[in-house]
């Protein structure tokens, strides 16, 4: 994104002063990490053994595991959310309206609910009623009918932007609206959707991490259960915090990427 | 319905919890989230960069991630926050990410000419952000903006996992004290959407006076 029009091309003063207020930031800045650096050091965290052991294959093994659930979680919740938010998304734009309304009332419902309360009815709710769930299908359950209601809105708000002669080209030839959807609307709208859909899975992947209330080893929990045992909280939230970022950055570029590739075809 | 009826203070005080939580951490949010922004527009490359990182890390970060460190990482650095300013820093870190990214794409709406009619009359980048580019973002963003309170509204029940009493909070222990599910999921839910709707509907007032008619 472009933003150099809001300042001009600076002159030999203007890219002095630059220069000068570059180097005083760039200091602040310096100053300010080694201020955190320092109060780290104070603390003894930075003391090599509290890192070292990262570096050691059992506790790799181990973190890797944790991202093989989180993966796992993250995957099989998308896997129900995507085609159920894309049949409720549908549902919300059909033609009869018990069908609409209620599909209207499952998107409201769930997206104003927050995601936490809903793991706390599979996680206290269904047990006291008599129905118990395996710790990994509370959090993924919970996490999907939430996502479900969010995927439905980004269909909907795909197959609305698509323009309206699109479907009206496709009645006019004799298709029936089920056909135009199908053939004309939804394959469109999908590939203009998928930058917004991968980003959507970077939401999905991060509200993984709510095993760590249902005890779903996952990234986060783990990494609770190792610093508690290892008596290195910070740094092993610290390595965690960094694979999360490392990982979802990664799927934020695809989403650019897609995105650029839809705009070279436009 | 006997136990909601019966703890009413009890959810009301959670109630009031997550209102504080979000009006606090959403208000920290608009001031980090526009400095942030600013950065990242700034014709400085070190605050443009430190811009760029902050939002990509906060914004790829998980929200309770964040929450756990700041809660049960960071005293071990010697940074003991309450439970409630942890929540509530956590919080306004996270979203203002979203609100720089808002602010900014709220700025490119704003035609070039805008921006050059300013420059030519003299006005330096500070006066420009401030006179003429982030009062019409600004307004264009009531939308956007809107939703990122809702999503702070939703987040703060993060806080209840830190073990903080905000309305989730409450509700888990009612129901683990008195197993009565549907009448305690009821009620929290119920809240909830409330406050959603009164946020949608806020935002739809905020977005009908401020909106530019071009």
């Amino acid at each position: 994104m472009d933003t150099a029009f809001l300042f001009d091309a600076p002159g030999p003063r203007a890219a002095r002063r630059t220069r000068v207020a570059t180097v005083a930031c760039s200091a602040a800045l310096a100053a300010v990490a080694a201020f955190a650096v320092w109060r780290l050091g104070a603390h003894g965290e930075l003391a090599a053994d509290h890192w070292a052991a990262f570096t050691t294959w059992p506790i790799m093994r181990y973190l890797l595991t944790a991202l093989l659930g989180t993966v796992q979680a993250a995957l099989v919740a998308g896997a129900l959310a995507l085609p159920v938010g894309a049949v409720l998304a549908l549902a919300r734009l059909s033609r009869l309206r018990p069908i609409r309304l209620a599909a209207t009332g499952y998107i409201e419902l769930f997206r104003a609910v927050p995601l936490l309360l809903l793991i706390y009815v599979f996680l206290l709710a269904l047990p006291a009623a008599g129905v118990r769930v395996p710790v990994f299908w509370q959090l993924v359950l919970a996490v999907s009918i939430h996502h479900t209601a969010v995927f439905a809105e980004v269909f909907r708000a795909g197959v609305l932007a698509l323009d309206r002669g699109q479907t009206e080209a496709a009645l006019s030839i004799g298709l029936t609206h089920g056909q135009a959807m199908r053939l004309v609307v939804i394959p469109q709208a999908l590939r203009n959707l998928a930058p917004s859909l991968v980003s959507q899975v970077v939401t999905l992947l991060k509200d993984t991490t709510l095993g760590y209330v249902v005890s779903y080893p996952e990234l986060l929990e783990s990494a609770r259960v190792l610093g508690e045992y290892t008596g290195n909280l910070l740094p092993t939230y610290l390595v965690i915090a960094a694979l999360f970022i490392v990982v979802n950055l990664a799927l934020t570029r695809l989403a650019h990427h897609l995105e650029k590739r839809r705009h070279a075809h436009a | 319905m006997g136990v909601v009826l019966a703890h009413l203070p009890e959810i009301g005080g959670g109630l009031l919890v997550t209102l504080e939580l979000t009006v606090l951490a959403f208000a920290g949010a608009l001031v980090l989230g526009t400095i942030v922004a600013v950065f990242r527009i700034s014709p400085l490359p070190p605050l443009r960069a430190l811009g760029l990182a902050y939002v990509e890390v906060f914004r790829n970060i998980p929200l309770l991630m964040l929450l756990v460190l700041i809660a049960f990482g960071l005293p071990e650095a010697g940074l003991k926050l309450s439970l409630f300013a942890s929540a509530t820093v956590g919080m306004g870190m996270y979203a203002a990410a979203y609100v720089c990214e808002a602010i900014r794409s709220g700025v490119q709406t704003i035609g070039a000419g805008q921006v050059e009619a300013a420059r030519a009359i003299g006005l330096t980048f500070g006066q420009v952000l401030r006179h003429v580019v982030l009062p019409q973002a600004f307004r264009s963003m009531a939308q956007p903006l809107g939703n990122i309170f809702i999503a702070v509204a939703l987040g703060t029940s993060l806080s209840a996992s830190i073990g903080l009493m905000d309305l989730t909070g409450v509700t888990r222990l009612l129901n683990v004290a008195y197993a009565e599910p549907i009448a305690t999921f009821a009620a929290a839910a119920v809240c909830y959407v409330l406050i959603t709707l009164s946020g949608g509907l806020l935002t739809g007032a905020v977005e009908r006076r401020a909106r530019i008619l071009r």
